[in-house]
């Protein structure tokens, strides 16, 4: 592809990613660009945010000076609570997970394969600092969609016919959402379902190793 | 009514503590951790521990502080990235890492303290997790056997406790410490403050004083490991 192609960048990505939330969800947000997302909660809609460390109705970041080393998101970052805020165990927390209670999760990926697998934990050979709850989450919540920049800084595609690096989950996303566009998974392929501004539908599939249907 | 409050850390483990044990700790991260079992455990030097926590602490402080005495020969853990000994010692073979997901971690302690040998999880399948482990189809989808954990000891941390055992965490504090209080032979457990018996309302007790056997209290750093704040929007 030519670099000239952005597309979207991190906040309009994470703005596009809000765009799927329905009202009522309960959602949880990976870390990175989805939890960007929780900036772009469209007017109307209303999701509870679940936090896997135990929390749902988790909260904006406190003011200075009422940070609360008993109150952290998944991130390990200090949080607050909210009204509707319930607190729970780490059992509890993914019994609702793989359970199938949480509506979506939005999370970044390092590779996604046309057939919906994804990886995202570790690199071979590179520091490899664990899935946390990845893999419980993806393999558990009602839909996965994956927020990622579409090529690697080298320009090659992440988007890919068969996921070269260990996986997360087999055939657990259902919507890419990248710098370049929207693309479902769905039987024989990936289709496109828009296009980032000032993207065509050539430099996409350009971007795209993957089997673009449809 | 058995009196399971001892006056230091020390004490508590006193007799409950041997070379090459399996150790289940609460914790998310820092938030939450039994900061003042793992200091005593350190001037223990007990050594050769496995170790099921969810993360490895810090350098220097939570399970930091046993990494940098060498004192743990494996981990059993979801996310470790915040520890350079750690990652020093893994990559130079002296510490041995077993990858769980977090939630089959959970539930690994949850099961084995309620009775559970095993449990079918789709959590890992078709990933390098499930290599080795049992494949079972349940109506149509596929799961991975993984085993419940029951741990030689299993050291926690709490906001209060009576002196029955019983004890209320606070917040997101809670994580791990549930689910590893129950699943060790022994459970000591930290916490901020002994309140008398009947000073905790019996509808609000989250681990019932069953599965705690040794009770201290001391003073808590409780350090915070990402600092995030907002400003306040000008009046």
């Amino acid at each position: 592809m030519t670099e000239a192609v952005k597309g979207w960048d991190r906040n309009q990505m994470a703005a596009r990613a809000a765009q799927e939330l329905q009202d009522g969800w309960y959602v949880n947000l990976g870390i990175g660009i989805p939890t960007l997302v929780s900036n772009y909660i469209p007017e109307g809609i209303e999701v509870t945010l679940q936090s896997e460390n135990g929390m749902l109705g988790m909260g904006p970041f406190p003011y200075e000076g009422e940070e609360d080393p008993d109150l952290i998101n998944a991130g390990k970052q200090t949080i607050t609570e909210l009204p509707q805020t319930a607190y729970f165990d780490s059992a509890q927390s993914f019994a609702m997970i793989r359970g199938g209670k949480i509506a979506m999760a939005i999370l970044g990926a390092m590779e996604v394969a046309e057939n919906g697998d994804l990886a995202n934990w570790m690199i071979p050979g590179k520091l490899v600092k664990g899935m946390g709850g990845a893999m419980d989450l993806v393999a558990g919540v009602g839909r996965v969609v994956v927020v990622m920049d579409h090529t690697s800084k080298h320009g090659e595609s992440k988007v890919l016919r068969a996921c070269t690096l260990p996986l997360t989950g087999k055939g657990v996303v259902n919507r890419i959402i990248s710098n370049l566009g929207v693309l479902d998974v769905v039987p024989g392929g990936l289709k496109i379902v828009e296009l980032a501004t000032g993207v065509t539908e050539a430099d996409l599939r350009a971007a795209t190793e993957a089997t673009i249907v449809g | 009514m058995k009196n399971k409050v001892y006056a230091s850390a020390d004490s508590a483990l006193e007799g409950v503590l041997s070379d090459g044990m399996l150790i289940a700790a609460g914790g998310f991260g820092l938030c939450g951790i039994p900061e003042l079992l793992i200091d005593a455990i350190r001037a223990a030097g007990t050594k050769d521990l496995t170790i099921a926590s969810n993360n490895a602490g810090v350098d220097g402080f939570g399970l930091g502080v046993l990494l940098a005495t060498r004192q743990v020969k494996k981990m059993i853990s979801s996310y470790v990235g915040e520890n350079a000994e750690f990652m020093r010692q893994y990559l130079s073979g002296e510490l041995e890492l077993e990858f769980n997901p977090q939630g089959t971690l959970a539930e690994r302690m949850r099961a084995g303290g309620a009775g559970i040998p095993g449990f079918y999880t789709r959590t890992g399948v078709g990933t390098v997790i499930a290599e080795g482990k049992e494949h079972k189809d349940f109506d149509g989808q596929t799961y991975i056997l993984e085993r419940g954990i029951v741990a030689d000891l299993s050291i926690v941390k709490a906001w209060k406790a009576d002196p029955s055992g019983n004890l209320v965490f606070r917040k997101t504090a809670r994580n791990f410490n549930a689910p590893a209080a129950t699943c060790g032979r022994v459970c000591v457990a930290e916490v901020e403050e002994i309140v008398p018996l009947g000073s905790l309302d019996p509808d609000k007790i989250h681990v019932p004083g069953i599965y705690v056997h040794r009770l201290i209290t001391g003073p808590h750093e409780k350090r915070i490991e990402q600092r995030t704040t907002r400003k306040r929007e000008a009046v």
